[in-house]
């Protein structure tokens, strides 16, 4: 068995038990990087030497010991680059950790790659890159999902055994479904944001990208819990995920929204999801018809909000203190304008444009205030959906992966493939998205993701619901010819 | 500053608002797309908001305090590595005053 084919959890228990070596196991990920990695382009930037000198010394017996952990390139790493895809932080070098790193290190795991993304998570497809796109592992010609394309791609490729990601709005979840991987955001408050560059500051949150339901149960029990430094995290207890997995989910209540079955889903992601819905009847769950009434404003809602609070996030990128500074300006004025023309792309401008509106005098009351008040609405509808059901079940996106420049220049059409993950973030509660078939197309398979979402802290619960689905089904064993 | 009465969205006037610079094409490029973004979101309007209060984030958090003492963090040397310009310990800026 190869060895980069390992689960997190196969890969920790080799390690544990003498089998395998740190550094065996980081020099075989390399060579199956470097082998495969030119066909993907999911990595950014890698630094085999220091994580080689963290392997040597890595302690095995730690939960994560010695396992390399792929990071998103939007979360700090001390001494490695962070450029959120950008042109304008080019060089950049972190100088501090981010607290999901410190807690991954204190496990034991070393964090290994920066991982493409979509230019400051602002995208679906990772074709906002300023680098690259990254290239879906089971087609090519295929996108694979944003903005966390390059963590999902290289789980998927085994290029990595785990990786960290971040969802504002689907992030995590719609590359994971894309690509065939396991995608968890946690409830808004479970995990510390400290360290992550800021996009929309009230729906971010950082979460595992992974092989398998155990395996994003593990890197939760890590990187969970209050942090002081980030006064959004919340000192909710924290169950060990892990734990919890196995055992039946005999008499579970599952909710169908039925605003989510309607028109405008590929048939093949209808038909596989529903498969997917009959499966867990026969695993004794109970099938409930739910409702979220203000699901066709959730799209709206997002694009208001999470623009308005990129633009004021944005802000910080002036060419003063660190990132792209253009050269000879006239002026301040002129110092801001093209340092943030130069630095910025095509996406991230026109959401700092559309944020900047929709606060600006005259225009607040009209939109960002509505969509405050039209997002408690869609918060509602979960709270009374929970109070009939254990979880929520449907699609993780409308769609399999798209082609690669298919999108690039109709944003509207972009931004309606987050339709089934953005209600999640706008609400605060957890979501999990897990592979549950494959849709045919150019003979070549292309997953489709099943979502679940949970209500606020619930994640040991969904954890438990999706593992049971993923244990009675064999999708996770294909993996892609790459 | 005055806000222009000609059109309801301006991407130009909003562009200086945000300190971006935007070359004519993408003025005019963004100016189409956000439109069409904008058309779609005016659907809200049709929500009924009345006495509903806006949700700023999700949590049941308000005022979360710290002690406020000193502790371990950057020197001078580390806030300054990623400066584009600097010198004697200090970010150079652009002039700001003639």
């Amino acid at each position: 068995m190869e060895i980069t084919s390992l689960s997190l959890s196969e890969v920790r228990e080799e390690l544990r038990a003498g089998h395998l070596s740190p550094l065996e196991v980081l020099r075989a990920l390399e060579e199956r990087i470097a082998r495969v990695d030119p066909l993907i382009h999911g990595y950014l930037a890698r630094d085999f030497e220091t994580a080689a000198g963290q392997a040597k010394t890595a302690d095995v017996s730690l939960p994560l010991g010695g396992v390399p952990i792929a990071i998103k390139d939007v979360i700090n790493v001390v001494g490695e680059p962070c450029t959120c895809a950008s042109k304008i932080l080019r060089g950049y070098r972190s100088p501090y950790d981010a607290t999901v790193i410190k807690k991954l290190r204190a496990m034991g795991a070393i964090p290994y790659g920066r991982t493409n993304m979509d230019e400051f998570a602002m995208g679906s497809s990772t074709e906002n890159s300023s680098v690259s796109p990254t290239y879906n592992p089971w087609d090519t010609s295929r996108i694979p999902g944003g903005s966390s394309g390059g963590s999902a791609a290289v789980v998927a490729a085994d290029e990595a055994f785990a990786a960290l990601g971040s969802d504002t709005g689907g992030s995590i979840r719609q590359p994971a479904a894309l690509c065939g991987c396991v995608g968890l955001k946690p409830s808004y408050g479970r995990v510390s944001r400290f360290g992550l560059v800021a996009f929309a500051s009230s729906l971010d949150q950082i979460g595992p990208l992974t092989k398998t339901v155990r395996d994003s149960a593990l890197l939760l029990n890590c990187i969970a819990g209050v942090d002081p430094l980030d006064s959004t995290s919340l000192d909710e207890p924290a169950p060990d995920y892990a734990a919890g997995l196995g055992g039946e989910i005999k008499g579970v209540r599952l909710g169908m929204p039925r605003e989510y079955f309607v028109g405008g889903i590929d048939p093949r992601v209808d038909a596989t999801v529903r498969a997917a819905i009959r499966h867990y009847e026969s695993l004794g769950a109970e099938i409930v018809d739910v409702s979220l009434p203000h699901t066709e404003h959730a799209v709206g809602v997002y694009y208001i909000i999470a623009t308005a609070e990129a633009s004021a996030n944005l802000a910080r990128f002036d060419g003063v203190r660190y990132g792209y500074r253009a050269s000879q300006p006239a002026n301040l004025l002129e110092h801001y304008g093209r340092t943030r023309e130069e630095g910025f792309g095509a996406e991230v401008k026109r959401r700092i444009i559309l944020g900047t509106y929709v606060l600006s005098s005259g225009y607040y009351d009209a939109y960002y205030l509505r969509a405050q008040k039209v997002r408690t609405l869609v918060r509602g509808d979960f709270t009374s959906a929970f109070e009939k059901v254990d979880a929520i079940i449907c699609p993780t996106s409308p769609e399999p992966a798209f082609k690669i420049g298919e999108r690039s220049d109709d944003p509207l059409r972009m931004y309606l493939a987050d339709i089934f993950t953005i209600a999640a973030n706008l609400a605060g509660i957890c979501g999990i998205s897990i592979p549950c078939g494959f849709a045919q197309a150019d003979g070549k398979s292309l997953p489709i993701g099943l979502q679940l979402l949970g209500k606020p802290f619930d994640e040991a619960r969904l954890l438990k619901i999706a593992h049971a689905y993923e244990q009675s089904t064999g999708w996770r064993r294909q993996k892609p010819a790459i | 500053m005055i806000k222009p009465v000609s059109s309801p969205f301006d991407v130009r006037y909003t562009a200086q608002l945000a300190r971006l610079n935007l070359t004519e094409e993408e003025i005019a490029k963004f100016q189409s797309q956000l439109s069409q973004v904008l058309d779609y979101v005016e659907k809200l309007r049709l929500v009924d908001v009345t006495g509903v209060e806006p949700t700023a984030h999700t949590n049941p958090v308000f005022n979360v305090f710290r002690e406020d003492r000193e502790r371990d963090w950057f020197d001078a040397k580390e806030a300054l590595a990623n400066a584009p310009r600097q010198a004697n310990g200090l970010f150079i800026v652009t002039k700001v005053v003639e």
